[in-house]
């Protein structure tokens, strides 16, 4: 699997300005709606089931990254829609540092294969230290793009 | 000088297991995997035909993106390798990861 298959560069937030984890995961879902990648009326009902889905374990893997999912019927095929704080956001991670990465990724409650997919294409990216950065520095969907394309096609990333 | 399977510090133990659970090795499961790993002393490794992961490493676990019906090498090294051995393969076949089995799985 590759980012530009399931990145949804148009739900991309630049900065999230003074959101808590809550208001940062809303907004995540509200963009996937206004790309027209969930349908705007399932977009309060997956907000709370991602919330619920963060409340029993936080999804902060350490490293200032966190990437709260969620499995609901509204997804016909994987999306992730994401997120940059310049602040940091509290989300109870494991190493209790604040996140300023979010990664929202919705998946369909069928395919759980292609859920592990990108899952696995985040973290290997996200292990590293310079991606990590260069994701944090991502302040236009299109550096956003631009990063994430290359990780897909260079394959020394 | 010894050779590490002649002390009881360098034991090693190791295993193959395979994913039960219809949804596979999401987050949820790698971190049970990692919080039973971690109980132990011993280093922990998981690998699939591609990788190998540290089992006290939930990145590192959820890059393996283990499938339904996936096996993984399991191979510990060190204090109580066989108890971790026994206690992750437990969680994996037996407990499943308190996950329910494919629809239309047999068995």
């Amino acid at each position: 699997m590759k980012f530009q298959e399931f990145v949804c560069f148009e739900a991309t937030i630049p900065e999230l300005d003074n959101a808590d984890r809550d208001a940062a995961i809303g907004a995540l879902v509200s963009a996937l709606a206004k790309a027209g990648r969930i349908p705007a009326q399932s977009a309060r009902e997956i907000t709370e089931a991602v919330i619920k889905r963060e409340n029993e374990a936080s999804t902060g893997m350490g490293k200032g990254v966190a990437v709260p999912h969620v499995k609901h019927t509204a997804a016909k095929k994987v999306m992730a829609a994401i997120a940059q704080s310049d602040a940091g956001i509290d989300f109870a991670a494991l190493d209790e540092q604040p996140v300023y990465s979010i990664i929202l990724l919705v998946s369909p409650t069928d395919s759980p294969d292609d859920h592990l997919q990108a899952m696995e294409l985040l973290f290997k990216h996200l292990q590293k230290e310079r991606f990590r950065k260069f994701l944090r520095q991502c302040r236009l969907p299109e550096q956003l793009e631009d990063l994430l394309t290359e990780a897909d096609e260079d394959p020394s990333w | 000088m010894l050779t590490g399977e002649e002390t009881l510090e360098e034991l090693v133990c190791e295993t193959t297991v395979e994913i039960k659970n219809a949804e596979g090795l999401h987050m949820r499961p790698a971190m049970k995997f990692v919080d039973v790993a971690s109980q132990f002393a011993c280093d922990i490794t998981v690998s699939n035909d591609e990788m190998k992961a540290d089992a006290k490493s939930i990145m590192e676990m959820s890059m393996l993106a283990a499938t339904y019906g996936t096996r993984l090498q399991i191979k510990a090294e060190g204090a109580q390798a066989e108890e971790a051995i026994s206690a992750l393969t437990d969680l994996v076949e037996v407990r499943m990861f308190d996950e329910p089995p494919p629809e239309n799985a047999s068995g």
